[in-house]
């Protein structure tokens, strides 16, 4: 019985941690809102870079939006943990009762919610603007979601390990965009696939397992990285 | 009859380390010369020439094992930062830093002669196959992992930082090959591939000593790079007074 009270009692942190989050984010749009415009910038750079013509877009549409859709969400990664950092209540995180593994699950999932969710609303405005049809846009909007809340939560080891150190944001990048690999080979590739008659499943399946697997390692890392970094 | 022991444990302090890793690398690092000079005597001159490849071959006697030793340093790497990690060692992390520029080293050492390779039999320097992908994901990991512990000015705290760091890469490094390795197959039909053609005894042999010359010479290095950072570490220690003067 007190188990089950215990539980319900880490939701209610975890609710709590999230609310907080988006609150937050609220009062500052523009966090929210600079990802959104940097992602719309990166990608319409490519066809300007790469020339207009429309088959070469067609073909390059997935990969080049699932890149800036990384780009732009890794943007955003470093204040995860930054500002709560500056002003003292990530030490009180690590202080609390709660497991902090929790803790940092929850920072994740808002990452995902405020700037992983906004890309994947916004990433069919842009896949219309490089002639993807209505199936390649829903699939992409597909992976996007089973994707994103894998970059927030491998980020979030990124975010905790470069916290207060010199230079934080190159260093950030350059830790975690080896990691983002696999899910930018599946994420991009699903839509190929199915232009390609393969069938996207096995895609969508992988990016799945990369989900669980990010999800039960990722606060582990991240927790031990951010008890380091407040040593 | 009494045997001897040995206190294996003394050696986890720096100090102790610093001594027996002084004594140590001149052997490895003259086994690693002499292995060398037999495996490369075995390469150039007595091992035959390839019946497709011509002369060109001869560079996989450099290229297989580096790329062997770029992988098996990261794990050996992850494993002493873990060990660090798990009983709060410091020589463990030494030894994780000590590693990394030479595991950084090897991973080049095996794209640069991939590309020496590539030119005659492939007509490219590069092509996006799932191994040279991959090597240069692990050149990447190692490059970050010595970024990281770079821009960390408490030593103990970049060591933490860069055992998190490369635990989480060594988690990684099968689930990146195995991506980058599908994305090949879907990308790009079969490439070139070595299998098929059985290895003469005497390439094998050429090319066994040669895996063991790069082994010793990774051991070496480490020892004597070890040796540096236990002095930069530990220098205001009074036996690093004595061991320098």
């Amino acid at each position: 019985m007190s188990q089950t009270v215990k539980s319900i009692g880490l939701i209610h942190v975890m609710l709590a941690v999230l609310k907080r989050e988006v609150a937050l984010a609220m009062r500052q749009k523009g966090e929210v809102l600079t990802p959104l415009v940097f992602f719309m910038v990166i990608a319409s750079l490519f066809p300007l870079g790469v020339g207009a013509e429309s088959s070469l877009l067609l073909r390059m549409a997935p990969g080049v939006l699932w890149v800036s859709a990384l780009l732009a969400a890794m943007l955003s990664l470093q204040r995860m943990f930054a500002t709560d950092y500056a002003d003292g209540s990530l030490e009180q995180m690590v202080l609390s009762p709660t497991p902090l593994g929790l803790l940092v699950l929850a920072k994740a999932l808002a990452h995902f919610v405020l700037s992983g969710l906004p890309l994947v609303l916004m990433a069919p405005v842009l896949g219309l603007q490089f002639g993807l049809d209505a199936r390649a846009l829903a699939i992409l909007m597909l992976t996007l979601l089973l994707g994103a809340p894998s970059l927030s939560l491998i980020g979030s080891i990124g975010a905790a390990l470069t916290l207060g150190v010199r230079g934080a944001g190159v260093l950030l990048s350059l830790l975690i965009l080896p990691l983002y690999i696999p899910v930018l080979i599946f994420g991009a590739g699903a839509v190929e696939a199915d232009a390609a008659g393969v069938g996207f499943g096995g895609h969508l399946s992988l990016l799945s397992a990369l989900l669980v697997l990010s999800l039960f390692f990722s606060p582990f890392a991240t927790a031990a990285a951010l008890r380091i970094s407040l040593e | 009859m009494k045997t001897p022991v040995i206190h294996w444990f003394k050696f986890a302090s720096p100090q102790n380390f610093y001594h027996l890793a002084g004594k140590m690398w001149p052997w490895f690092a003259a086994l690693a010369t002499l292995l060398a000079l037999v495996g490369l005597w075995i390469a150039l001159f007595v091992a035959p020439i390839d019946a497709q490849q011509g002369q060109g071959y001869r560079i996989i006697f450099v290229h297989v094992p580096a790329s062997q030793m770029a992988m098996f340093i990261y794990l050996v790497m992850a494993a002493w930062a873990g060990l660090g990690l798990a009983f709060n060692t410091r020589l463990s992390g030494m030894m994780a830093s000590a590693l990394a520029p030479t595991g950084a080293l090897f991973a080049f050492l095996s794209l640069l002669t991939g590309a020496l390779w590539g030119k005659p039999m492939w007509g490219a320097w590069w092509v996006w196959d799932a191994r040279l992908t991959s090597t240069l994901i692990l050149l990447f990991l190692y490059l970050g992992f010595m970024a990281l512990q770079a821009s960390i000015d408490d030593p103990r705290r970049a060591d933490k930082a860069g055992a998190v760091l490369a635990l989480v890469g060594a988690v990684n490094v099968p689930i990146i090959y195995f991506s980058v390795k599908w994305w090949n197959t879907l990308h790009q039909g079969a490439s070139v591939s070595l299998k098929g053609s059985s290895m003469a005894s005497t390439m094998l042999a050429g090319m066994l000593i040669m895996v063991l010359a790069f082994w010793m010479y990774a051991i070496a290095m480490a020892l004597l790079r070890v040796r540096n950072i236990i002095l930069e570490r530990e220098h205001h220690a009074e036996w690093v007074k004595h061991a320098v003067a």
